[in-house]
């Protein structure tokens, strides 16, 4: 599609945000979007922002549904501080997303909606489309409720099947607006609506409709060029942080040839995960839906017991729900990869927003002295690669492995250059061989520490395991006083040996330097593409952001010591700081922290670094 | 698909013996206690159920009963308190071709691990489960449990308990369990008959274990297992067999009207055609729930299986749906399901 009217604006990079109704269709909108800019051959992050409750009341703050998408020529390692381009569904979502948009942003609004009661129940005292409060934006008053339902009138369909194609309309001006194809969307019609024709040519129909309004009435003065992005070459997909971790492990599955089982339970926003791996009997994976929380990791516990590659997902809540159990793990040594996906909390706190705030629990949650591999995954595609990291883990170390992503990640998607199941580290669990006469169930590997996995049914090596205290070797029951600090000396050695084959600590930028910004998890994009930008103006600042937690990667210490000031960003109140402040002493940190739900912005980020530097 | 049980568990080439199942460990329950003479049921009847040694697995709780499997050599896993069900049940389901016997007493299994029992049972699992209701709770010392009968004095009800108790026959059969049946910690035989008959059930299978605590509930159930009455007041039931009881076996049990009654042969013109015959393998559990609520004094204990119906097991169901999706799934292995969907090459 060829634009000729409209001025062509050259664009690095563009951010979108969609926002509606919880009915509007959102998220499809969004998820559409980004599909095409995908096969346009640009680089892309999205994050989809809705309520907690399913459908708050229509037209309320309450119940707006938004999906946000960053797309560019270039690396795109965030979703985007502020958007470019605001579609707003009704009043109601305007009146809440606004103060995302950056000044002299578009804004495309429904005009059809801004009807008085609408807009008092948004709680605007005036009409915002007529008092001039937008005067500062490009706004376009598009009547999509009455186009849409223009545009379907010769096929004489219900008002309600009508109505709720009119997502499409706006998203057929935003392909004008980039000059877009087609052809993503029409294969997902095709696909989606297969039994229902009527359906796939309305939704066509309205997509048209729309690209033509924008096309004839000029509304949008101009139109935006992103180039293709230059991208590693290879074949890639568009994929969320949820099930990247779930085809994590459906990999290291496949590739350690031990069978997949996952205990779950359902819980925002972690059960994606698990309705994912449901799909999946086809490549042997177990999935059982339990009665609940501690019923997901038991049984997990069962299984990895009889030789499964064994997992339980949740989130905040359900994780303080297995603590006892993970405890179990810990003491009866098995494999096991718990993946907590952040969100607020204490409590039920925010579901379905993002945190960084489980930290604490992860590492210290339980009784005793009870120490477990944590890592965090850092982008949506990663989480692919460090849930496949924490179930290798878990089976070559014997270890229960706590794999923190977050809503952020875990809803949000990017794009994925897809590896091959043979390119990826071997997985060599320590399985013990039937009659081996020196088998003994707590006998360890002197290097690793690591016990041997012996499966139910395998001849000569018939053994027990429990919660209580094990003799050393045998692994009897014992309540022997040196008994039980020797194997509690042991369980932490392991553990910390796991340092011995995980990655060293990368340092992006200089060595050495006036300040280190230290970041962990989910909070990636942000960190880094601040520090890139004052590192382009300069300024003497690196940036080392942590996956491994526990154990931490062993030059931890050389990567603190080289600069004057250390400065720890995260989305909790300073748990890794204090963690820091824990195992590495000999530094002082400065922290910057936000509890609100909400990820970093690029720009508060550039604002708390630069102040860091500047303070004498 | 019901009564053709899909998987089999290897059974042993070799003749077992009991010694085949003896732990190297000491056993450390009270000495008189009941829960000696359920070990040695159980180390009697695993080598008549044939299977190999090696796929015997117990799971437990925590508990007195919970100790269980450290004293019988098969492999096993002591667990957490109330979690013997949800561990079993990774188990099973991860692995189909182990026999699963579960340990659990009345506390474990009613009060902190109710929700995985009812569940385990709704599912119906193939795990054996044995209950040992000594209606108390032993290794804490003392305390009232969700079978403690009422106003029973204990350390934490030093004025009676004021909680209707569990029944436990009925909470099997409300979760629409497949096998419920209960034994008496007196009567060896009766047990190993009873477990025989537990490890052939596809599904979940409850033993209600009547065990008695020598310590802190001694005699809770001696007036149905004491030798002087035991006849009158317990009637083991058989499939296919009229309901007979009684040191001379006059007494019977029919229906009257909805109701179950004791009459005695050859009173008012009773004969044992009026009597009821015992249907196990019914599926309506209607009669089976009104002979597992059976009590003293009003009608004699019921003892053996009282219900055993056949229903698909999850443990089956779901090897069916991993062979259906092999079968069918157009994505074979991993790297198919990567590169499924939209994708696109950047050269």
């Amino acid at each position: 599609m060829v634009k000729t009217k409209s001025n062509v604006i050259q664009r690095e990079a563009v951010v979108v945000k969609f926002v509606g109704d919880s009915g509007d269709g959102m998220q499809l909108t969004g998820t559409l979007f980004s599909d095409t800019a995908a096969l346009a051959g640009l680089d892309l992050a999205t994050f989809p922002d809705y309520p907690a409750e399913i459908r708050a009341p229509h037209n309320t703050v309450a119940g707006v549904s938004g999906f946000q998408v960053h797309v560019g020529a270039k690396k795109i390692e965030t979703t985007g501080d502020l958007c470019d381009v605001l579609v707003a569904m009704n009043p109601a979502s305007l009146k809440s997303n606004l103060k995302w948009a950056k000044p002299g942003a578009t804004i495309i609004v429904d005009l059809d909606t801004f009807e008085e009661a609408a807009v008092k129940k948004a709680g605007y005292a005036s009409d915002p489309l007529e008092d001039g409060s937008l005067a500062n934006f490009n706004l376009v008053k598009a009547p999509i409720t009455t186009l849409t339902r223009a545009s379907l009138k010769p096929m004489g369909l219900d008002t309600k099947t009508v109505d709720k194609s009119k997502n499409m309309f706006a998203l057929g001006i935003m392909y004008h607006l980039f000059s877009w194809s087609f052809d993503a969307t029409y294969d997902f019609f095709n696909k989606k609506f297969k039994s229902k024709p009527e359906i796939i040519e309305a939704n066509k129909t309205v997509l048209e409709a729309g690209y033509s309004y924008a096309d004839t009435v000029e509304a949008l003065h101009s139109v935006y060029q992103v180039s293709k992005a230059a991208m590693k070459p290879g074949r890639y997909r568009n994929i969320t942080g949820n099930v990247a971790t779930a085809w994590g492990f459906l990999a290291a599955s496949e590739r350690s040839g031990r069978p997949l089982f996952l205990g779950s339970y359902p819980i925002t926003p972690a059960t994606e995960i698990l309705i994912e791996l449901a799909k999946f009997k086809s490549l042997g994976a177990k999935v059982f839906q339990a009665e609940d929380e501690i019923a997901g990791i038991c049984s997990a516990i069962g299984a990895s017991y009889t030789g499964a590659m064994a997992l339980t997902t949740t989130s905040g809540p359900g994780l303080s729900l297995k603590s006892e159990a993970i405890g179990l793990a810990v003491m009866t040594e098995l494999p096991l990869v718990i993946v907590n996906v952040q969100r607020g909390g204490p409590s039920t706190g925010l579901p379905t927003k993002s945190e960084q705030s489980d930290l604490y629990q992860a590492l210290f949650g339980r009784n005793g002295e009870c120490p477990v591999v944590v890592i965090a995954a850092s982008t949506s595609a990663n989480c692919f690669y460090y849930a496949y990291m924490a179930a290798k883990i878990a089976m070559e170390h014997m270890t229960p492995v706590i794999l923190l992503t977050d809503g952020y990640l875990g809803n949000g998607s990017q794009l994925f250059r897809i590896p091959k199941v043979a390119d990826l580290p071997s997985i060599t669990p320590p399985m013990a061989v039937a009659n081996d006469p020196d088998y003994k169930p707590y006998r360890r590997d002197p290097e690793t520490l690591v016990r041997k996995w012996a499966i139910p049914g395998t001849e000569g090596l018939r053994h027990r395991v429990g919660g209580l205290e094990k003799e050393d070797v045998y692994g009897n029951v014992s309540t022997d006083p040196l008994n039980h600090q020797k194997m509690v000396d042991l369980r932490e050695a392991k553990v910390q040996k796991v340092a011995d084959f995980i990655p060293e600590q990368e340092i992006m930028g200089e060595k050495e330097g006036d300040l280190l910004v230290v970041s962990w998890g989910g909070t990636l994009g942000p960190v880094s593409e601040a520090v890139e930008e004052l590192q382009k103006q300069g300024r003497s600042v690196s940036h080392a952001h942590f996956n491994y937690i526990m154990p931490l990667p062993k030059n931890t210490e050389d990567v603190l010591k080289g600069f004057k000031k250390i400065l720890v960003c995260e989305l909790n109140s300073g748990q890794f700081v204090n963690y820091l402040r824990m195992t590495h002493p000999s530094f002082k940190y400065q922290k910057y922290n936000k509890v609100q739900g909400l990820p970093f912005t690029v720009s508060e980020l550039s604002r708390v670094i630069n102040q860091t530097l500047e303070e004498k | 698909m019901i009564n053709q049980p899909n998987l089999t568990i290897e059974r042993s080439s070799v003749e077992l013996t009991k010694e085949d199942f003896v732990s190297d460990q000491m056993v450390k329950w009270c000495p008189g206690c009941g829960a000696h003479a359920i070990l040695s049921a159980v180390a009697n009847v695993f080598p008549k159920i044939g299977y190999r040694k090696e796929n015997f697995m117990f799971v437990s709780g925590i508990g007195c009963s919970s100790r269980f499997p450290y004293y019988v050599n098969t492999y096993g896993i002591h667990g957490i308190h109330g979690r013997a069900a949800a561990i079993a049940s990774g188990v099973k389901i991860a692995n189909p071709h182990l026999s699963v016997w579960m340990a659990t007493g009345d506390g474990d299994s009613m009060a902190i691990g109710g929700n995985h029992f009812i569940h385990i049972i709704r599912r119906n699992i193939d795990v054996n489960i044995m209950l040992f209701n000594n209606q108390i709770y032993g290794l804490t010392k003392g305390q009232y449990s969700p079978t403690t009968p009422m106003g029973s004095v204990t350390k934490t009800s030093p004025q009676g308990t004021i909680e209707h108790p569990f029944n436990p026959g009925e909470l099997v059969l409300g979760a629409q369990g497949t096998f419920f049946a209960r034994v008496v910690d007196t009567n060896p035989r009766m047990m190993t008959e009873v477990m025989f008959e537990a490890a052939r059930h596809d599904g979940t299978s409850v033993v209600e274990i009547l065990q008695n605590c020598i310590i802190f509930a001694d005699k809770t159930h001696d007036v149905v297992t004491n030798k002087d009455v035991r006849d009158d007041r317990q009637i083991f039931l058989r499939n296919g067999e009229p309901m007979i009881f009684g040191k001379n076996k006059d007494k019977g049990i029919r229906l009257n009207g909805t109701r179950l009654e004791v009459v005695t042969l050859g009173e008012n013109g009773i004969t044992e055609d009026d009597l009821l015959v015992h249907d196990t393998y019914q599926q309506d559990p209607g009669i089976h729930l009104m002979l597992a609520k059976m009590a003293y004094p009003h009608y004699p204990v019921a003892l053996g299986v009282i219900r055993a119906a056949l229903y698909p097991t999850y443990d089956d169901l779901v090897e069916e749906q991993i062979a259906y999706g092999k079968a069918n799934a157009k994505i074979k292995n991993v790297d198919d399901l990567l590169n499924s969907g939209d994708t696109w090459e950047i050269k």
